[in-house]
């Protein structure tokens, strides 16, 4: 005969579990509603294929374990993971126990309050084993408790310089989360004092308490606390941080699925918004924060004043967008893409349009684009064309008027209409001439003509083409008598993934050196154009900062693949900055390569 | 006979002209306030290159308060923030287009009567 397993403090976690449910259910059905068809389509192709198993592997990976987290920091990761990773086993072990010893059918609540219906020592399989991993699963989520609660007092312990601030309501659930674990520890201590049974934890803590507590009047209003704190928590969820829970599951499932968030398609936003867990992981790695006394626009506190519909205009406009924080995200947010579509776009009405851009075209294989700040640090451009005319590469040198820009300055700004025009623009002249490949100085342009163009033709930015004309012999280099430590620029390392090509050039060219802050983890130097209103003054203060942590091993010369980084550092510096263009032409031997050249005895300079 | 009506005045008035606006935008980029109007903006502006697109003249045309001018000009900016690099006194040239941009549109009933 089944056993009547009900009291009325299962009540307030049960009927708090129903309403969280319920709540959840029709959110995250709203937003796939809200998909476009592609989307949707998107989402009942991929439930049925391989990629929700590996959705399901990113989940254990990533939001039970928190691989990420421990990349970051191994004490921060493990105070996640005993938390998440803790409370999912004991959640399974308990019901594998519940069920083995139940051998049928029970209400939904009983594993979670199993001790209370089945107080006493039991003959059921393993159950001496179950209650002993049940207690060590206890400690371990409680040993991350403990390090959460260190955290709160001093975050440095916990491996974070700065850890966000919280809205009242955050620290109202975050208590009644804290709450729930110490109280089923006394709940489950209380019963087993009482009944003499329980593992190495709380059976001996039921009896220590037993000495000097009633531990027997104890024993029910403790039971009745755990689940007032359990349901508390679920009623409270959705309104605070706690939604990147089951959140960031449906994220992951989305994003493997094929659903991708882009500044033109804002379907994962309310997603992503609603999965950041307010970690403040984004806020140390923050130049702003750390470098420049800039505190109150980092990315958690702008997913907030956003989830929160508080006024953001003036924290979306002030972010350097260097990407540092995307790099560590441990939900990896698109927090660029997120701030960029919320920056005013006040260009769908202007009167004028870009009509004065003249247009040209010539039949070339290579197009070399400059760019405005390439233009504005003439060596690197003078360094370019010594070297594409050492290449005999047949070229069109674009922007040797200083034409139009690449449009991607007016995107970073919000402009994206404007952006659109200019784009246009630009490629319609580019896909006339005919070239094969387009070759570019600064990573800014470089990004956008990769991913905005759609040229149909190789986009190269020149630490690349530099790369391939080593390799082709087409231009010979005499290594110089110089260490340099490379700068990842922003837009071309962690913007567009190339961190070895111009490391390949400067060792070819010269001593590399390796830096702590380089690849994922490189520096911005300052002088990004995605922040709108940084003072000149800060942007120095980051460029300096920055040149210290980068010349700690003492190299000759900073070599660096943007011009905007070159401009930045130039003047804040005492070691010399060079591009790499300038350091290969710096480098070319002078030997005749073609058959023009030969008869002239002499390199072609411009 | 031919009085004094047969060229438009070129005085500018400012209790006519709506300074509303102009207030606003030093208050969203107060750096201007100190431009030397020097014109190393306008020597380096790439679209000033192209057309007759003038930043130092903006900035007359926003502290008079002459909008429709202003208006018409200021979407040829491309935003490339050469101006910003390279002015002397470290103006935020390129955020105060952008500001302007957005004030202009923002306020259009104010400076309507213009």
């Amino acid at each position: 005969m089944q056993p009547n397993y009900f009291d009325p403090f299962v009540l307030p976690f049960t009927l708090s579990m129903f309403a969280l449910l319920t709540f959840l259910v029709f959110k995250y059905g709203s937003w796939i509603y809200r998909f476009g068809a592609s989307d949707r389509k998107k989402v009942f192709k991929g439930f049925f294929s391989r990629n929700s198993w590996l959705a399901m592997k990113e989940i254990f990976m990533e939001g039970l374990l928190h691989r990420k987290i421990f990349k970051t920091n191994r004490r921060l990761g493990y105070m996640h993971m005993s938390l998440a990773f803790g409370w999912f086993l004991l959640i399974v072990v308990g019901a594998i126990e519940a069920h083995t010893f139940a051998k049928g059918s029970s209400p939904f609540y009983f594993p979670i309050f199993f001790r209370f219906f089945v107080p006493g020592t039991h003959e059921s399989f393993f159950s001496d084993g179950f209650t002993q991993l049940m207690d060590l699963l206890l400690l371990f989520v409680l040993s991350g408790l403990f390090l959460a609660v260190l955290k709160r007092f001093k975050s440095v312990w916990v491996g974070q310089t700065k850890t966000s601030r919280k809205k009242p309501i955050d620290r109202v659930v975050l208590t009644s989360l804290w709450l729930i674990f110490p109280l089923r520890l006394l709940a489950e201590s209380f019963t087993s004092g009482i009944h003499h049974s329980g593992g190495f934890l709380t059976g001996s803590l039921g009896t220590f308490f037993g000495v000097f507590l009633p531990i027997n009047q104890l024993a029910y209003p403790a039971w009745w606390a755990y689940s007032l704190a359990l349901g508390f928590f679920f009623i409270g969820l959705p309104f605070t941080r706690y939604m990147h829970i089951p959140t960031e599951m449906v994220l992951i499932f989305f994003r493997n699925w094929g659903i991708k968030l882009g500044v033109d398609n804002p379907v994962l936003m309310e997603v992503e918004i609603n999965s950041c867990p307010k970690c403040g992981i984004c806020i140390d790695t923050c130049q702003l924060s750390s470098m420049a006394g800039i505190h109150n626009t980092q990315s958690v506190y702008f997913i907030q004043k956003l989830r929160y519909h508080e006024d953001y205009n003036q924290v979306a406009e002030s972010c350097l967008m260097c990407g540092r924080c995307e790099a560590v995200c441990p939900v990896a947010i698109d927090l660029n893409s997120i701030r960029l579509m919320h920056r005013a776009d006040v260009s769908a009405t202007r009167e004028e349009n870009f009509g004065f851009i003249p247009v040209q075209t010539r039949t070339a294989d290579v197009i070399y684009f400059a760019g405005c700040m390439t233009h504005l640090t003439p060596t690197i451009k003078n360094s370019m064309v010594k070297i594409l005319n050492a290449s005999g590469d047949k070229y069109w040198f674009f922007d040797k008027e200083q034409g139009a820009c690449c449009g991607r300055p007016l995107k970073l700004a919000g402009q994206l209409e404007a952006a659109r025009e200019l784009v246009e623009r630009n490629r319609q002249m580019m896909m006339e001439s005919g070239a094969r490949m387009l070759v570019a100085s600064c990573p800014i342009c470089y990004k956008t003509f990769a991913e905005d163009y759609h040229l149909g033709m190789e986009v190269l930015h020149h630490s690349q083409y530099l790369e391939r004309l080593m390799a082709n012999k087409q231009i010979s280099v005499e290594k110089l008598e110089v260490s340099a430590v490379y700068h990842d620029p922003c837009e071309l390392g962690r913007g567009s993934g190339i961190y070895e090509s111009p490391r390949a050039v400067v060792q070819n060219v010269a001593k590399l050196k390796s830096s702590v802050y380089q690849k994922e983890n490189a520096l911005c130097c300052g002088g990004s154009i995605a922040h709108l209103t940084l003072p000149l003054e800060k942007k120095k203060q980051i460029a300096r900062e920055t040149l210290r942590l980068l010349t700690v091993e003492h190299p000759q010369v900073i070599a660096t693949g943007c011009p905007l980084c070159k401009k930045s550092f130039t003047g804040e510096s005492g070691t010399k900055i060079m591009d790499i263009a300038e350091l290969v032409a710096k480098a070319l031997v002078a030997k005749p390569v073609r058959e023009a050249a030969k008869q002239q005895k002499e390199p072609v300079y411009l | 006979m031919w009085g004094f009506n047969i060229t438009k005045t070129r005085a500018i008035d400012f209790d006519k002209n709506n300074r509303e606006p102009m207030m606003e935008i030093l208050r969203l980029e107060p750096s201007i306030r100190v431009c030397i109007a020097c014109g190393a903006c306008t020597a380096t502006c790439t679209s000033g290159n192209l057309t007759p697109f003038n930043i130092r003249q903006l900035n007359v045309f926003m502290q008079r308060g002459e909008y429709q001018e202003l208006k018409k000009e200021m979407h040829k900016c491309m935003l490339c923030g050469k101006c910003t690099l390279v002015c002397p006194r470290g103006v935020n040239l390129r955020h105060l287009i952008l500001k302007t941009r957005e004030v202009l549109l923002n306020e259009e009933p104010l400076f309507a009567q213009n």
